[in-house]
């Protein structure tokens, strides 16, 4: 077993076995739609009174044709008794993000998110509101939209929010919609191009190429920096603008960045600063600061509402007053006494999502960050930065593994390492000793596609995790990376003690095999007959 | 197993070609590094080992290293003389095939690598053993253990049922007495299929989850899309450029220049005089790509694309294509050239824009 455990201080109680061993529940449970039992029922609602009957008639035939099925909808039929047991055995089928020291999703930002923001979010009040009410009897929450919309502002320097995007790549996208509204009102139509960089957030290329913009992705140079000489070369009468997450995804914060942003004005383009994490830069740098036009955050990254992996996610879009007028509709403002959505804004892009936000997460940010406070916040990002700069010095110990890019420096908020060196030596992948973890509890992610750093894994240790929990995931990387040298095909072989050991990632590749719902996956099994 | 591969390289031989090269550097205290390296791989075949079958050639290439590393092969054929030849290797190679193998694993250098590729071209995967002087293609293992993981998961998905997926890979050679007198000038030979699962293949090659694929068939979306009536087309050897002409529903030279115009073949499997008659009577592109792990984009596999052509072309109607995993595999390296005249190299350094898919550009650097 590792030494690594020993330095670790007296425990608590009693003796502390050196490495937690995990094992995970199987339950062999199949696809609800496979439980289904013709005619069984979970809720039977009762049936419209006579009196009402007889006032409002069939209810369905208030509906257009156009809307009303045919066929009932393929749904599976169960008791409530078989849902709840459904449900609560595949919650027990994985880690769990109140279960594990889950610094190994880099990126992405996973940090405990007090209970008592889920006790607000979940409340009456905001959870039985709908969004067709009128504003006179939803003052409660455009107050908490309208204040938070200030201090995502203070946050960013930023002159005006929208709440409203569902979602990160969402916000991206609105935010590359204002980006062309604003060249379109300035009677500019060659700007169809977007830079980018490698190491950025994904959803940056994504969303520009799916607003239709053709996009340029800078290499970093040789300090690991996104090259700006590069970015010299890449601007033209065509760019409409640089969208750009700093730090990027190695960890590494580039200091040039308003060089960065200086050359892309100069060559009259935008400046989006992807601020999804927000988590090492709170109350330390400003996207205002550095002369981005535009930013966004995602709530469920930095403001804890939590990132969900999977839903719901929340994001927010900040932009300078001279694209104040393209912000989304509705705007939430304040005349002083009354809050209200303002629809009325000819130059708006329109709608990104039907309603205005994710209203639970928009309570659980504002809640976060009214806990918090100014100092709270900027402590926040100073933890996240010690924790991190700590685990990589612990990390970097052990053999095999290594930080490329700006070799020797620290990083700000996460590491994208290398397992180049062991997978060489031993024939054992980063996925493989990523597998491995999960014996013992846990688990890290690799990286985007493609693997700039080769055999990556990403950590991002945030403000959550104790001291003893970094030394604790050190001790299980450092003894999973000794059984790749010592017993390589126990590691391979990994996971030994979770639900499903190894999943065949092919059909996930295929577009001819992947299938995200029951019915794709009935048609593309040839299960239809 | 090429049982003398790598002998020349402590030795400063700087390759093990021809009986002349293999004496000097026994002379020289050359010890065979091939058998040992050899052994290292089959280690790693443990896991995968139930239900295995091991081809092996006989005595010193492949079957002593098997039974070095514990375990029991069937034996291919005999030896035709007391020492071993490329013949050999070609033979044993043809025979496995033959014999239905799954994966033929072999030990050596870019030598070995193209004699393979000789006997068995794509009718079988191959996955190389580093053990030569020499390892350009991007056929090879990391090391011998990743070589021997890899082959123990190929055949442990075979015995799952799992069709395990192949891509195509590039064998190079060099020319020794060139690389001897201080010249880099590798020729690509042309294409083994290598497990798909490429992470551990030297040359760094990125993961490409059917997402390189993908990128190549945009690519070629991509330019071809681009293309003008009446310029002609110089297309550049690799996949990439194939799944162009594939595009265009034109046929293409794996490893040679071809060239079309107005979506039709002008040229196939061009030498320099040909392609420079072309350039010169009408507008051209030259379209190319870079050796994976290298990142030559000009100088290597496809010197018929020499100086001349390029200055006729110019440097505004060079097109560099490459995958986003292509790119992954340069490690932060430059794009290369090495034109065989300075002047036009260093025109064509700086950073260019390179095609990485439909509508997308990377900004890269090429340098002399």
């Amino acid at each position: 077993m590792s030494g690594d455990v020993a330095d670790r201080g007296a425990w608590p109680i009693g003796a502390k076995p050196p490495l937690r061993r995990f094992h995970q529940a199987r339950w062999d449970e199949p696809v609800i739609f496979e439980l289904s039992q013709p005619g069984a029922r979970g809720v039977l609602p009762p049936a419209v009174e006579p009196g009402i009957r007889e006032a409002v008639g069939d209810p369905a035939a208030a509906l257009p044709a156009s809307v009303r099925r045919t066929t009932p909808p393929g749904l599976p039929e169960l008791a409530q008794l078989h849902v709840v047991r459904h449900y609560a055995r595949l919650s027990q089928e994985n880690l769990g993000v109140d279960l594990n020291v889950d610094v190994g999703q880099g990126t992405c930002t996973m940090k405990y998110s007090p209970k008592v923001n889920d006790q607000l979010a979940r409340s009456p009040k905001p959870a039985d509101l709908h969004p067709l009410q009128d504003a006179s009897t939803t003052q409660g929450i455009l107050e908490i939209m309208w204040r938070l919309e200030q201090l995502l502002k203070a946050i960013s320097g930023m002159d005006r929010f929208t709440l409203q995007p569902g979602a990160g790549s969402a916000a991206i996208y609105a935010n590359v919609a204002m980006i062309r509204a604003y060249h379109a009102s300035r009677g500019d139509d060659t700007r169809d191009e977007v830079i980018t960089t490698i190491f950025s957030h994904p959803s940056n290329a994504a969303c520009a190429k799916t607003a239709g913009f053709r996009v340029i992705t800078l290499y970093p140079d040789a300090d690991g920096y996104p090259d700006l000489d590069g970015l010299r070369a890449a601007v033209s009468e065509r760019t409409a603008a640089l969208l750009i997450t700093n730090p990027e995804d190695t960890g590494i914060f580039n200091p040039k960045i308003d060089d960065f942003v200086r050359v892309v004005h100069e060559a009259g383009g935008l400046c989006a600063y992807d601020q999804a994490n927000a988590n090492g830069i709170l109350g330390i740098t400003r996207a205002r600061d550095a002369g981005f036009d535009l930013c966004h955050f995602n709530l469920h990254k930095t403001f804890s509402t939590p990132h969900a992996c999977g839903g719901p996610a929340a994001g927010a879009c900040g932009v300078t007053e001279e694209l104040a007028p393209f912000l989304p509709i509705p705007t939430v403002e304040h005349d002083g006494a009354r809050y209200v959505l303002d629809h009325d804004r000819p130059s708006s892009i329109g709608k990104i999502r039907p309603w205005y936000g994710v209203t639970p997460n928009i309570v659980r940010a504002y809640a976060w960050i009214a806990s918090l406070g100014a100092e709270g916040l900027r402590e926040v990002a100073e933890t996240a930065v010690l924790n991190n700069n700590y685990l990589m010095h612990r990390v970097l110990q052990i053999p095999g593994v290594s930080a490329p890019y700006a070799e020797g420096r620290r990083r700000i908020e996460q590491v994208r390492y290398s397992w180049e060196r062991l997978a060489a030596e031993t024939g054992v992948r980063s996925e493989d000793l990523g597998l491995r973890a999960a014996d013992f509890g846990t688990h890290y992610w690799t990286s985007h596609h493609p693997w700039v750093v080769p055999e990556p894994m990403t950590l991002e240790p945030t403000e959550s995790y104790s001291m003893a929990d970094l030394d604790e995931y050190a001790a299980i990387l450092r003894h999973v990376a000794e059984e790749a040298r010592t017993d390589p095909d126990l590691v391979r072989s990994a996971p030994h003690a979770s639900t499903v050991h190894r999943a065949d990632h092919g059909p996930l590749d295929d577009p001819d095999r992947w299938a995200v719902t029951w019915r794709a996956y009935r048609r593309k099994a040839g299960l239809d007959g | 197993m090429n049982p003398i591969a790598g002998i020349g390289g402590r030795v400063g031989l700087k390759g093990s070609d021809g009986d002349d090269v293999v004496r000097r550097a026994l002379a020289l205290g050359a010890v065979p590094e091939a058998n040992p390296r050899t052994v290292r791989a089959l280690e790693r075949l443990g896991g995968g080992a139930a239900g295995l079958e091991l081809l092996v050639g006989p005595g010193p290439m492949g079957e002593e290293a098997a039974r070095a590393a514990g375990l029991a092969p069937l034996v291919v054929g005999g030896l035709s003389g007391d020492r071993t030849t490329a013949e050999d290797t070609r033979r044993f190679a043809a025979a496995m095939a033959e014999g239905g193998v799954d994966l033929l694993l072999f030990a050596g250098g870019d030598g070995t690598a193209a004699d393979v590729l000789a006997a068995v071209g794509d009718a079988v995967p191959a996955l190389g053993v580093p053990a030569g002087v020499k390892i350009h293609s991007a056929v090879f293992a990391v090391s011998p253990e990743a070589a021997g993981a890899l082959a123990a998961s190929l055949a442990r998905d075979v015995a799952a049922g799992v069709r395990p997926g192949f891509r195509e890979a590039e064998v190079l050679d060099l020319d020794e007495d060139a690389y001897r007198r201080g010249q880099i000038a590798p020729r690509l030979v042309g294409y083994l299929r290598v497990p798909r699962e490429p992470r551990l293949l030297q040359a760094r090659k990125a993961p490409s989850p059917a997402g390189e694929d993908a990128a190549t068939q945009a690519i070629a979306e991509d330019v071809v899309e681009r293309m003008e009536p009446g310029r002609a087309y110089v297309l550049g050897p690799g996949t990439t450029l194939r799944a162009v002409a594939e595009r265009l529903g034109v046929p293409k030279t794996l490893v040679g220049v071809d060239v079309v115009r107005d979506r039709r073949p002008l040229a196939a499997d061009v030498g320099e005089d040909a392609l420079l008659s072309i350039v010169e009577e009408g507008p051209a592109d030259v379209v190319v790509t870079p050796i994976g792990g290298q990142g030559f984009v000009f100088g290597r596999g496809n010197q018929q694309i020499g100086p001349g052509v390029l200055r006729a072309i110019g440097g505004d109607h060079v097109v560099v294509v490459a995958t986003p995993w292509k790119l992954a595999s340069l490690a932060g390296m430059p794009l290369r050239v090495d034109t065989g005249d300075p002047k036009l190299d260093a025109l064509l350094s700086g950073h260019v824009l390179v095609t990485t898919g439909y509508g997308d550009r990377a900004v890269y650097r090429i340098e002399a």
